[in-house]
């Protein structure tokens, strides 16, 4: 996980992209709703979320190609929410990505700037220019057909950066990839954003690919954004129980507020024996409902009890061993009325033995610091 | 598939029935009538097949040559015009919402549920001096006078004394008229199929690298339908090319195409020979067509 991107707008630069209250209607279903974002020049932005959950009408907003029915969008301090997507200095990877099949690899990289009426000599130079930027160089005389996904999705790269635009959109750029290819472009992508200098904003549903190459992440639910956060803070401080479940694994554990004071919560959680304390710094109303995000990889598992016995301790037993390769991870039975509890832990010696296996009862503990408490 | 082999005898006797048919009824008339272009006429009605080119040399004649050339021009006409009215058509249906397309492309295709004779029968009635298009005209020009009467200027006759209906029907124009109302399915429909097919993004992407609405239409919207284009030329062109109906119906004394001087022919000039010989000229006219199709696909890397 990458914490590089914890600055979030670099300088005092003013936003490249500010968008306001910006909502999309199509009938009566709301795809965007009441959006505020805010995106930094030079950033690379990821869009995060479930299908339908509005990140990809929220980009194609920001291109142009569909017009917002409330709220502005400013692109580098110019309001353009009713500015059609040909006046818009932005250019758009789309997700198959549209690469004009009649025409050659050259052709296709050019469009943009014979549109704009470049001289035919400095289209060809800048065109060149960028693909050798996506590592294409020789493939100008192909046509599309006799190139992989991959290189087609280079080419639609280069057809968007030739233009030079203050915004790149990349919607789902790695989703029609392999999982080797897949994993190799997502380097190549932070690179070529480093190189390039442009924003860029990327659609995705895969938080394995937002967390790897964003430097924020907007997660999005039912049109509305969750939280905007850099991965580290996006994964370790959710701000709600969606954010919690959608980024990684998680344990989530429902309790009611028994004292909230110095920075400390004691939640009462049903099914549970000993309470749990959580470093918090909002103190929640004594009785309220919340709940305690805890993630796999935080929690200790013991054969003996271990530590003060009086809170962030439950027993229980091991119904459900996974294998995973560098971890292995334990689905623990603590209540008959909880769900599974998931405990990972790193595979460190090559053993023929596992610690704990099926049926074994075992101890659950964390500290203060591990989990998250969510008020909703 | 594989059972064609094993039961190759079963594949011949469906097959035969077919073969039959068409050798009897269409191979075997049209080589009698191949034959009966270098044949000469023995009075009235007797044929003797003697192998002469002197029909083929009378079609080479300016008069029919002419006749020839005013079909071609009234065929690709007809084309271009389909082509223009057609394009916009099929845009329309593809971007239709999508419960709205089967009823529109029933629309498209309604009219083939009738007659053609009674179509053309119609839009006679349509467009005779006494028509509905001329009575459209004249209910215009009636309120039109009205309001510059009731705007004092009804004293000046501005529209003339009285309304001049205008002379639609029996001249090339109501043929050209005619045959595009006979042959724009043929070319929508291809067209359909060409762009629904078409790749929305391919459209965005040209708009989002700067195009305007037009300039993507010429250059990703139209390429991309060229074999959409080029069939529906084609469909259109051939018979237009071949109709007798249309210009006999609407068309003046000048508005004769080759088909209706090869009806002629065969009914009151009694000229079989010649009649058959015309009629071998419009068919590698229509051959040369298609070759030409041919080349140029191919010229285009076989779309």
């Amino acid at each position: 996980m990458s914490t590089s991107g914890a600055a979030p707008i670099a300088g005092n630069d003013a936003p490249i992209i500010e968008i306001s209250g910006l909502c999309k209607r199509f009938g009566s279903f709301s795809a965007v709703e009441d959006v505020d974002l805010k995106i930094g020049r030079g950033e690379f932005f990821a869009l995060l979320g479930p299908s339908g959950c509005g990140k990809t009408t929220l980009l194609r907003m920001l291109a142009g190609l569909e017009l917002p029915s409330e709220g502005t969008i400013r692109i580098d301090g110019q309001d353009m929410s009713l500015v059609p997507a040909n006046k818009r200095p932005v250019n758009m990877v789309f997700q198959s990505y549209a690469v004009f099949p009649h025409m050659s690899v050259l052709d296709n990289v050019g469009y943009g700037l014979r549109i704009d009426g470049v001289p035919r000599d400095e289209i060809r130079r800048r065109a060149e220019e960028a693909l050798a930027l996506v590592k294409l160089d020789g493939f100008a005389a192909r046509r599309p057909d006799q190139l992989s996904g991959g290189q087609r999705q280079r080419v639609a790269l280069a057809r968007a950066l030739v233009k030079r635009p203050k915004v790149l959109l990349l919607d789902e750029p790695l989703s029609a990839l392999d999982a080797k290819l897949r994993e190799a472009m997502r380097l190549e992508l932070v690179n070529l954003q480093e190189t390039v200098g442009i924003t860029f904003v990327i659609v995705t549903h895969d938080q394995s690919e937002a967390l790897s190459m964003a430097g924020r992440i907007a997660v999005m639910n039912q049109g509305q954004v969750q939280q905007i956060a850099p991965p580290a803070e996006l994964y370790e401080f959710p701000s709600s129980r969606f954010v919690a479940d959608f980024i990684g694994s998680v344990n989530m554990i429902e309790g009611r507020i028994e004292s909230a004071s110095n920075g400390r919560v004691r939640l009462a959680c049903p099914g549970i024996a000993t309470p749990i304390e959580m470093e918090h710094e909002a103190a929640p109303p004594v009785g309220s409902t919340a709940w305690v995000a805890l993630r796999p990889e935080k929690i200790d598992i013991t054969k003996e009890p271990t530590g003060e016995a009086d809170a962030n301790t439950v027993s229980g037993m091991v119904e459900e061993v996974t294998y995973l390769g560098e971890t292995s991870v334990y689905h623990v039975r603590i209540s008959p009325d909880l769900p599974l509890m998931k405990v990972s832990s790193a595979n460190l010696d090559r053993v023929t033995r596992r610690a704990f296996t099926w049926e074994d009862p075992v101890y659950l503990s964390w500290t203060a610091t591990c989990g998250v408490v969510l008020e909703r | 598939m594989e059972n064609w082999r094993r039961g190759r005898s079963a594949f011949w006797l469906i097959g035969l029935g077919p073969t039959v048919w068409l050798v009897l009824f269409f191979l075997v008339p049209l080589a009698i009538v191949w034959l009966y272009s270098f044949a000469e006429l023995r009075g009235l009605v007797d044929m003797e097949v003697t192998g002469t080119l002197d029909n083929y040399a009378r079609a080479l004649d300016p008069l029919y040559l002419g006749v020839f050339g005013k079909s071609v021009v009234f065929a690709g006409l007809t084309m271009v015009v389909s082509l223009i009215v057609g394009f916009p058509v099929a845009l329309a249906i593809v971007f239709a919402p999508p419960r709205w397309r089967p009823v529109l492309l029933l629309l498209v295709i309604l009219p083939f549920w009738t007659n053609l004779l009674i179509r053309t029968y119609a839009l006679i009635a349509v467009l005779r001096v006494r028509g509905f298009a001329n009575f459209t005209l004249e209910w215009f020009w009636d309120q039109s006078n009205t309001l510059l009467s009731l705007l004092g200027l009804g004293s000046y006759q501005l529209l003339g004394e009285r309304f001049e209906p205008l002379e639609l029907l029996y001249n090339n124009t109501a043929v050209i008229i005619g045959l595009v109302y006979v042959h724009l399915p043929f070319m929508v429909l291809p067209l359909y199929a060409a762009l629904e097919k078409l790749d929305r993004s391919l459209i965005e992407a040209a708009l989002d690298l700067g195009a305007s609405q037009w300039r993507a239409f010429l250059t990703v919207v139209v390429p991309l339908s060229m074999p959409g284009i080029v069939s529906g030329a084609i469909l259109v062109f051939i018979p237009a090319l071949g109709s007798f109906l249309t210009p006999d119906l609407l068309g003046g004394t000048d508005s004769q195409m080759i088909a209706n001087v090869i009806e002629r022919q065969f009914k009151s000039a009694n000229d079989w020979p010649f009649g058959a010989a015309l009629s071998f000229l419009l068919m590698y006219l229509t051959f040369a067509a298609l070759a030409l199709r041919a080349v140029v696909s191919r010229g285009r890397g076989g779309i």
